[in-house]
């Protein structure tokens, strides 16, 4: 009886009644716990550390690795070459060469460390709003089911297709692509480098393109300064081999040669192929694709976000104002029982809960219940994914980069010939440039470890999917 | 971030959303998307959405809206500033970007302080409700719209029961 009447009166009364501690709810889990942070109901593949402050991409990748390339290689430049240099030459070497390994560090940590640009999923009220726009105009055949969703929109004349995407239920604006490395809508989407083990997006393209710059700097400072080394040692004594024979420190010399000689042109190619992207705006996406370059034989287009002219290009990209992140990491995910897709959230409703019994009657109820198994449904990796970035300690880069190379084959890889046979291939397809690629990338080489560290990783295939 | 505090209490002072949530419930939301035609500047469509028609003046809205652009506009002009900024954040490894608020963020305050102000004057007397593009990643200005007691009869549009300010 008692129950009976309880659950008639749900709808209109005990909904109304907003109670701070509800004791027997209809909804389910819904226990009064701490309030989380945005950040641990992030429905992408992103790690956070630092409560929230700290975000990398799930795979890491093999951003230890380049952190240990660098750390090692200069470690043994300071240890072993600059005392010698400094007697010899001048004490500005190892200032200079401090500097620059200060700005590669930096840069190369705020790479990976910053958000580079990720669009939060829609809410459901705003992709029930698109669905419903775009079911109206396809109208009226239920069983054909329309291609993917394109919106178009004119930018300087230019028609631009907007795609929608079906993970974060919106339709992307333009320059935004969907990492499925990190499943993620980011914004001005440039690739997902395995090597800083983050996207290169909007946000941190600038840090990118400063640590590239720096480390091609730095590393060609370094094999310049071994070279004036062991030429100012084999100058005393009868020539190279016997001074690299007698010094202590040959081995530190052949390391260091051998990397910062493969290095040096590789990262100083790739320095060079992002400052071509750079002056003409484009994004290594944009580039790979051809999407401005009139490959398909449409002969009218040309990049229409382009200002025409090189240094505004450069300005606008290197020094433009800095957007703000748009996911909130450290926000508070206001109580409530619905699922969250999207991290940030209208906070108005401090007591989400009671409105929800509040407004609506039995309907709203039903709809909200069918709606959040769905919502679960959409982003299966958020809860899985939040738990283990809570339980792990701080700061820890865990990735297994004998394992994962093989999965993480991102844009990257195209980019590291395209800065080679840029002017070549770049009137060429995809098809060409990929060509190329795996030539390339088949022609053996006696250091992998540091060639690879040209951006490509070491393995095969390029996943223009991932570029999606 | 500062504008959800603020955005929470304030809703508990105002007279008028006190009326609103007592008597009203959600009915809608509209939702003004992006305009790309000059871009990818955050600039928002100014058409007159349909059901808006009875609730607000045409003109009042468009101001909002335009106002908003301009305020983005100037968040995203590359400039002199802008360029001084840059320059200066390159020239210390990006550190600064740590310690001091940029020019964006200022700017952000700043529109939420207008999105907070147009609510109180103009769009909560009316039944309406703006959301800070911000809370949206940009995307879109949600605009929420309360039926008054009364004549809700028709009022739950297929609409979602969640994050409705009736407090």
């Amino acid at each position: 009886m008692m129950k009976n009447r309880e659950y008639q009166q749900i709808d209109p009364q005990a909904l109304a009644t907003p109670t701070p501690t509800p004791p027997p709810r209809p909804l389910p889990d819904h226990k009064p716990k701490r309030a989380r942070r945005k950040w641990e109901v992030f429905p992408g593949k992103n790690r956070f550390y630092c409560d929230g402050r700290i975000i990398v991409a799930r795979q890491s990748g093999v951003l230890p690795l380049t952190l240990g390339l660098i750390l090692l290689t200069s470690g043994l430049f300071f240890v072993f070459d600059c005392p010698f240099l400094v007697r010899h030459l001048t004490s500005c070497i190892p200032a200079i060469g401090g500097v620059l390994f200060v700005f590669v560090i930096i840069s190369l940590f705020q790479t990976s460390f910053t958000d580079p640009g990720i669009l939060p999923r829609a809410t459901p009220e705003e992709a029930a709003d698109i669905e419903k726009q775009i079911d109206n105009p396809t109208g009226s055949s239920s069983s054909y089911r329309p291609p993917p969703r394109t919106k178009e929109v004119i930018i300087n004349q230019q028609v631009v297709k907007l795609k929608y995407c079906f993970t974060c239920k919106i339709f992307r604006p333009p320059r935004t692509s969907h990492c499925s490395l990190c499943d993620n809508c980011v914004e001005r989407f440039d690739h997902h480098c395995p090597w800083v083990g983050n996207c290169v997006g909007k946000r941190n393209y600038r840090f990118f393109y400063t640590f590239i710059v720096s480390l091609s700097f730095l590393t060609a400072f370094i094999f310049g300064c071994v070279t004036t080394h062991l030429a100012l040692r084999s100058q005393g004594g009868n020539g190279l081999v016997f001074a690299l024979q007698a010094s202590p420190a040959r081995y530190p010399f052949i390391f260091d040669l051998v990397v910062c000689f493969f290095s040096v042109w590789s990262i100083l190619g790739l320095s060079g192929f992002h400052t071509y992207l750079v002056a003409a705006n484009l994004t290594t996406n944009e580039d790979i694709k051809g999407s401005w370059s009139g490959k398909s034989g449409n002969e009218d287009v040309g990049n229409p976000y382009s200002y025409n002219s090189m240094i505004k290009n450069c300005c606008s990209v290197l020094c433009g104002p800095m957007p703000p992140s748009l996911i909130d990491r450290r926000g508070f995910v206001p109580s409530d029982d619905s699922v969250q897709t999207s991290p940030v959230e209208i906070e108005l409703p401090a007591a989400k809960n009671d409105i929800n019994m509040c407004t609506h009657g039995t309907k709203g109820l039903l709809e909200t219940a069918s709606r959040s198994p769905l919502l679960t449904s959409s982003c299966p990796q958020a809860k899985p994914q939040a738990a283990p970035a809570v339980l792990e300690p701080l700061p820890e880069i865990t990735p297994s980069p004998a394992l994962e190379p093989p999965k993480i084959a991102g844009g990257r890889q195209s980019t590291n010939t395209s800065h080679k046979h840029h002017s070549h291939h770049r009137s060429k397809g995809k098809q060409a440039s990929h060509h190329t690629h795996k030539t390339a990338n088949s022609s053996p080489r006696p250091h992998h470890s540091h060639s690879s560290r040209r951006k490509d990783s070491k393995n095969r295939d390029p996943k223009f999917s991932s570029l999606r | 971030m500062v504008i959800r505090a603020e955005f929470a209490p304030w809703i508990h002072q105002f007279h008028n959303l006190q009326e609103l949530r007592h008597s009203a419930s959600l009915a809608t939301k509209v939702f003004i998307q992006r305009d790309y035609s000059d871009g990818t500047i955050c600039k928002f469509q100014t058409k007159f959405p349909a059901e808006l028609d009875s609730r607000i003046e045409r003109s009042l809205f468009e101001e909002t809206v335009k106002t908003l652009n301009c305020y983005y506009a100037e968040a995203e002009k590359i400039g002199g500033q802008s360029y001084l900024e840059g320059c200066l954040a390159c020239a210390t490894a990006y550190i600064i970007f740590l310690c001091m608020e940029t020019r964006y963020e200022k700017i952000l305050k700043k529109i939420s302080m207008y999105i907070q102000e147009q609510n109180e004057k103009i769009y909560a007397p009316r039944g309406l409700i703006l959301t800070d593009p911000i809370e949206r990643g940009m995307r879109v200005i949600e605009i929420s719209i309360f039926e008054d007691s009364g004549s809700t009869s028709s009022s739950s549009s297929g609409s979602s029961p969640t994050s409705s300010t009736a407090q």
